[in-house]
């Protein structure tokens, strides 16, 4: 493994691409964490990723169109990223009534919030690319507070945040009760559709966030962008002990195995491996993991 | 046996809507452009729906035992691709072709099942992680390598028709169909697939055996993938390592849209063969009436929640007319 050599991986540069790649994932992973918790799954939330991306795009654009490079003022910035977040928070309101209020299989009903979104992404864009972001945009994806970068902190800040969210308040206990029983949890006071309706709205959310740090690290919104992720993210939430059956799991765990599945990305990208051997790669894992869990948790 | 009667009255009203549906979407279509209901264009459609439409049906029978499926286009772009490469290697014909393809099939759906069964990992997440896996090896091993001509009797299956100018690929599609029909209605085999879908506890106490079943139901749809897997090698005349997968999620909408319950126990091959048609529809009528196709994913998504928000209402109206009427007789 001459590639996780030493010399070649722990470089100051090796670690900082690691450290801008990562929240990626670890964002979106997040958003999917929390929709398997109560025992669903969030099939859309790339999609979202990319729609946000693609409004702020549109929004910036249309009220400053100064284009790359420069600086479009920190209002406008801001107001076109709110624009992108409320678009992600309308979907996921959508998601919520029908998984919450319709009794929709979370899996069908993020299905069909996926294809829609997807399918917008490439009406809006035509199926090309966006380009050209402001300085305000990009400095979310790529600049750094001090040794920090900003992505990474993002990543902290959302990490801490919904572990707080879910340990510390009623809404979160709520979420890991419905996903172990959600009959007991009706009869316990629990109004399970409002519960449910919030988990939506924050998995749109983080996916959103997910989305802005990939447009600002790629200076590009794209409709099928991070097709591959979806595979990760439930990847590494069931390795960060997410119970795939809803009812367990951790934001510190979560956090590890993205870390822990950056590495071996880095890794496999430094040993010029292919990557559809990568894709393959993460398919084992899964099943690994899956295995393991199952010996060593027969109740999870 | 009221509750039975209201089951499949409620069945039967879903299909009713869905072809009720079909009937208003094919009115605007041909009124839009009269060449939609040219008996040419309808077996075009049919034609270049078979493949989608047989690995529906490998779709619907998972979903009905209560599985889900989502690896199944990873399984028929492996045996499309092995079997191609295989037969220009040493030769064959057709009948060798669809016995390789099968073959492939099983192999890849029965690991599914064995993971399924033993391990107990939700069928989601199984099939997420093996449909990247037999996608990724097949990739590497081919090296994206994509075979431009492929054996003649592919295009000899693609040009056959029976009598009527049926395309003999949409007689392989209701082929198949015919044989699940009579499997699922017929055999004890069948009655297990629901039973599991409805009950697995109460499917294992009745003396079901769900391991069979699983393993059944996990490589039919292998089987199913296989076998369709020669009609699109037919319909595409190549064999690309890319040309199948990412339709995963189409496919599974067509079944849900034709009224199968996600959750397993009930669903039909009637249904399933109109969500495909309607499905098919849409691509082809959205095209013919000059709507760009940036449009399709955006109206196949609308359709695709309207329809589940739609059946899910129905089933919460339905179970709680049932708890009323338990109530009732309870005396409560």
């Amino acid at each position: 493994m001459w590639g996780l050599n030493p010399d070649r991986f722990v470089t100051t540069n090796n670690l900082r691409s690691m450290a801008f790649q990562l929240p990626e994932i670890g964002i979106l992973t997040l958003g999917m964490m929390v929709a398997m918790l109560h025992g669903g799954i969030n099939l859309s939330i790339v999609g979202l990723a990319n729609l946000t991306g693609i409004t702020v795009a549109l929004v910036l654009h249309a009220i400053s169109p100064q284009g790359a490079g420069t600086d479009a003022g920190w209002f406008n910035g801001l107001l076109s990223v709110i624009a992108g977040l409320c678009v992600s928070l309308a979907v996921g309101f959508l998601q919520g009534v029908l998984i919450g209020f319709a009794g929709v299989s979370a899996i069908l009903a993020t299905l069909g919030t996926m294809t829609l979104v997807n399918g917008a992404c490439v009406l809006i864009t035509h199926g090309s690319t966006l380009t050209g972001f402001p300085n305000t945009i990009l400095f979310l994806g790529n600049g750094s507070l001090g040794v920090v970068p900003i992505p990474l902190l993002l990543f902290l800040i959302c990490a801490v945040l919904l572990s707080v969210l879910l340990r510390r308040t009623t809404f979160g206990f709520s979420v890991y009760m419905l996903g172990t029983n959600q009959e007991a949890t009706k009869f316990a006071g629990i109004n399970n559709r409002l519960v449910l309706l919030k988990v939506y709205l924050l998995s749109s959310v983080l996916a959103s966030i997910a989305g802005l740090v990939m447009m600002g690290r790629f200076n590009s919104v794209k409709a099928d962008y991070g097709q591959s992720y979806l595979l990760i993210t439930v990847l590494a939430a069931v390795l960060g002990g997410t119970s795939a059956s809803g009812g367990f799991g951790k934001v510190l765990g979560v956090v590890l195995a993205v870390i822990m599945l950056q590495l071996i990305a880095s890794g496999l990208n430094l040993l010029g491996v292919d990557p559809f051997f990568a894709i393959a790669t993460w398919g084992v894992i899964l099943l690994m993991v899956m295995t393991l869990n199952h010996f060593l948790r027969p109740g999870a | 046996m009221k509750h039975a009667r209201e089951m499949k009255s409620l069945a039967s009203k879903s299909e009713f809507y869905l072809f009720f549906l079909i009937l208003i979407l094919g009115a605007t279509f041909t009124f839009a452009n009269p060449k939609f209901l040219a008996l040419q264009n309808i077996l075009d459609l049919l034609k270049s729906y078979s493949f989608f439409g047989i690995l529906s049906v490998g779709e619907l029978v998972v979903l009905l035992s209560g599985g889900i499926d989502i690896s199944f286009t990873a399984i028929a772009q492996v045996a499309e691709y092995v079997t191609v490469a295989v037969i220009l290697q040493y030769g064959g014909n057709l009948i060798a072709a669809i016995l390789i393809s099968c073959a492939i099939g099983i192999i890849l759906g029965l690991a599914n099942g064995l993971l399924i069964h033993f391990l107990r990992i939700p069928p989601i997440i199984t099939t997420i992680a093996t449909l990247n896996l037999y996608f990724g090896a097949l990739y590497v091993i081919s090296t994206g390598n994509i075979i431009y001509r492929v054996p003649q009797f592919y295009q000899d299956l693609s040009n056959a028709t029976l009598p009527g100018g049926v395309p003999m690929v949409v007689g392989l599609w209701t082929g198949v169909v015919i044989v699940t029909g009579l499997i699922l209605r017929y055999t004890l085999l069948g009655r297990s697939i629901y039973a599991l879908g409805g009950n697995p506890a109460a499917a294992e106490r009745v003396g079901f055996k769900v391991l069979h079943t699983r393993l059944f139901v996990y490589s039919f749809i292998g089987l199913s993938s296989g076998f369709g897997s020669i009609v699109h090698t037919a319909l595409v005349q190549s064999a690309i390592p890319n040309s199948i997968v990412g339709h995963e999620l189409d496919v599974l909408a067509a079944v849900v849209l034709g009224g199968a319950n996600i959750f397993g126990g009930s669903g039909s091959l009637i249904g399933t063969f109109m969500g495909v048609g309607l499905l098919a529809m849409l691509g082809n009528g959205l095209t013919l009436m000059g709507i760009s196709s940036y449009w399709n994913d955006v109206v196949v998504g609308c359709v695709l929640l309207v329809g589940v928000t739609f059946s899910s209402l129905q089933r919460m109206l339905l179970a709680s007319r049932r708890a009323n009427v338990l109530v009732e007789q309870e005396g409560l």
